[in-house]
């Protein structure tokens, strides 16, 4: 490239073969840039398909909403004309029966009754009872009494209004119920009462713990970083390895760890009798509860912030604070107004990760914190595994993935991702 | 702070000692426990005996968890380490358009909520028929794994002098002859401790595996994860004490590596 710029001639008037040289230094550039893609390609390829693609196919059963649609289309549609209170017309009633007597799959039926159940309470029961009945009702008579004399909830309002609500494929009531609204008769929406409010108290318990649990590794990981950035480096590798130590250590072993430590007949609850600080009988109840969860989660993610902080603190010159002290900064201000401030990449690194890290923290929460301890990842748990309303799971997943999504992005504009340090 | 008063200087030293106490003695809190002569968690210990050691040797269960989290750990860690290098390899070679992205792309199972990606491989791979097994469970924990040995072989890359590769490409070694014999060994330690995060990863996760494997397939950790919920014995007491020693011997193998590298790199530390 240097010798080409000492050349007399400009690059218009280059002879043949140096533009040919020119195109071909373009083109094994390109062809490079492809090579460094097929690179990539398998892990690409590998984390689509084995992490991106199931994550949004379990995302999207978020909105996914064909019950109603793929069973009783022709009723649904019906109700767009009706207003409550009172119930529907008899031909309302009446293709609703024929719906359900030529159901598209046998298991279509219980899938509906699941649905519209999330919507309103004991209406699963309702349609297994009527799909038993079926058979033996008059087809001479009108299918409107027939029914509600089966069950009155079919004559109540707020039935038809869920109905009525989830026609369509695609539904955001999954999402209203992820944030605690719901719609009311009238197809408006509204807030649950506040006795009723869980997702949101759940979401809130979530980021306000987790943003305590942060600012504990703070308080405790900065003095620890910087006596470790500034001790001479053989001293400060020593005790880096402590750090690390329970960054390698299973998490089960260190929440079994708490449990022995914690628990009332606990080995610290054991310690302070034995020391006569407490009695017998009033033994501290330390974990099964928020204490629980925040204690051991303090642990688990404090080496996350002091190795951020400590590969920033490194990089700091003493020279600085000498500076400011030799023109007459008291030691307190040299330190506040020239050194914290050069840590504050490291300490925003840190407080990101951290805080993503504990946002979606399942295991610890489940196993030391009790009844007021859990988190929005066991709640999501609890929607998978237990009560399977897995569009609802899928809505609170979503909602976290989001927050998570959108710190990620700042960590990767603060630090960059490729930056981050693994011990 | 720094050179400041002599208090000073000990409150930081006191207040590193107590935070230090604070990440290490729970680790150790279970070690003398898991030696006692009793049947409860109790401290001081009675008396030492190695009963519970001798059953979980006897235990069948936890032998079948640690040959399940083995073969599990090690499948896993060789597809993320060989894929993860690839790709580091090509996101160091040159710069192009989405590259930023693709990298948060390649990076991101290392920050979503574990929660979700069980949910998600649970539904996913049941479709496909790995819904239940160790197969399924091997390929989640690479995707886990992989982004590891990307930011290790990638650090490692960046301070790689790319002269070495092209004065042997100059000296006529075909392009594979210099990934193989220069690139690869200037390399290894970065992709070793890659591997040896993907593997502790593997062998340290739970969540995907409470959702994507039967009573048969359990991980060693699943089988920790229920014997705390079940009953906290000192069975699995000594359980964790051989997993803190594990650790330890982990550890030192990573830090051993790391100071490998940087020797090989001419940096001393």
């Amino acid at each position: 490239m240097a010798q080409q710029a000492t050349l007399p001639i400009s690059g218009h008037e280059l002879p043949a073969d140096a533009q040919s040289l020119k195109a071909r230094l373009r083109k094994s550039e390109r062809t490079n840039k492809w090579r460094a893609f097929l690179f990539v390609v398998p892990l690409l390829l590998f984390i689509l398909i084995t992490f991106i693609i199931p994550i949004g196919s379990m995302l999207y059963r978020s909105i996914d909403n064909p019950q109603v649609v793929e069973t009783i289309p022709r009723t649904a549609a019906m109700l767009a004309d009706w207003t409550p209170p009172d119930p529907p017309s008899e031909d309302v009633f009446k293709t609703l029966v024929a719906e359900l007597r030529s159901p598209p799959d046998p298991a279509a039926i219980g899938k509906l009754a699941v649905r519209i159940n999330y919507e309103v309470s004991g209406a699963s029961s309702l349609f297994r009872k009527t799909e038993r009945r079926l058979k033996r009702l008059d087809d001479a008579a009108p299918y409107r009494e027939q029914l509600i004399k089966i069950d009155k909830d079919w004559a109540d309002p707020e039935l038809w209004a869920a109905i009525k609500s989830l026609d369509s494929p695609l539904t955001g009531s999954y999402f209203l119920a992820a944030t605690d609204m719901t719609r009311n008769v009238n197809g408006e929406i509204e807030m649950q009462p506040g006795s009723r409010q869980i997702y949101l108290t759940l979401f809130w318990r979530t980021f306000w713990l987790s943003g305590f649990i942060t600012l504990m590794t703070l308080l405790l990981g900065f003095p620890i970083a910087h006596l470790l950035a500034i001790l001479p480096l053989r001293t400060g590798n020593l005790l880096m390895i402590l750090v690390l130590l329970p960054f390698w250590t299973s998490l089960l072993v260190r929440t079994t760890s708490w449990i022995v430590l914690l628990q009332t007949n606990g080995v610290l609850n054991d310690l302070l009798v034995w020391l006569g600080i407490i009695s017998n009988d009033n033994r501290i109840r330390m974990i099964y509860n928020k204490a629980g969860t925040v204690i051991a989660m303090t642990h688990i993610l404090l080496p996350f912030m002091i190795l951020p902080l400590y590969s920033v603190m490194r990089t700091i010159k003493p020279t600085y604070m000498r500076a400011a002290r030799s023109l007459g900064a008291t030691q307190w201000t040299a330190f506040w107004r020239v050194y914290v401030p050069q840590t504050l990449p490291g300490v925003g690194a840190g407080a990101i990760l951290v805080f993503i890290l504990a946002i979606g923290y399942y295991i610890t929460p489940a196993l030391v914190g009790g009844q007021d301890g859990q988190l929005i990842s066991n709640m999501i748990a609890y929607h998978m595994q237990t009560s399977l309303n897995w569009g609802l799971a899928a809505a609170l997943g979503s909602l976290l993935l989001g927050a998570v999504l959108v710190l990620y992005f700042v960590y990767n504009r603060l630090v960059g991702i490729e930056n981050m340090k693994l011990g | 702070m720094t050179g400041g008063g002599r208090i000073g200087g000990f409150l930081l030293w006191a207040w590193t000692a107590l935070v230090l106490a604070f990440l290490i003695l729970p680790l150790l809190v279970v070690v003398p426990i898991s030696f006692s002569s009793g049947a409860f968690l109790t401290f001081p210990i009675p008396g030492l005996s190695l009963r519970w050691y001798a059953t979980l040797w006897n235990e069948a269960v936890w032998w079948r968890a640690t040959a399940n989290s083995l073969v599990v750990g090690t499948a896993a860690t060789l597809i993320a380490t060989l894929l993860g290098t690839l790709a580091a390899l090509g996101l160091a070679r040159a710069s192009f358009r989405g590259k930023g992205l693709l990298t948060a792309v390649l990076i991101s199972p290392m920050i979503v909520p574990l929660i979700i990606v069980a949910a998600g491989t649970y539904f996913f791979f049941l479709r496909l028929g790995i819904g239940s097994g160790l197969v399924g469970l091997t390929l989640a924990h690479a995707a886990l794994g992989a982004p590891f040995v990307l930011v290790t072989v990638g650090a490692t890359l960046k301070s790689f002098d790319a002269n070495l590769a092209r004065a042997a490409a100059g000296l006529g070694a075909p392009p594979a002859t210099v990934l193989r014999r220069v690139t690869v060994p200037l390399i290894a330690p970065g992709m070793v401790s890659g591997a040896l995060f993907a593997f502790i990863t593997s062998f340290d996760e739970l969540v995907v595996a409470l959702f994507l494997t039967g009573p048969s397939e359990r991980t060693l950790p699943r089988q920790m994860f229920d014997g705390i919920r079940e009953n906290l014995s000192p069975t699995l007491l000594a359980a964790a004490t051989i997993l803190v020693l594990l650790s330890v011997v982990l550890l030192s193998l990573a830090e051993w590596l790391r100071r490998r590298g940087l020797k090989n790199r001419g940096i001393r530390a």
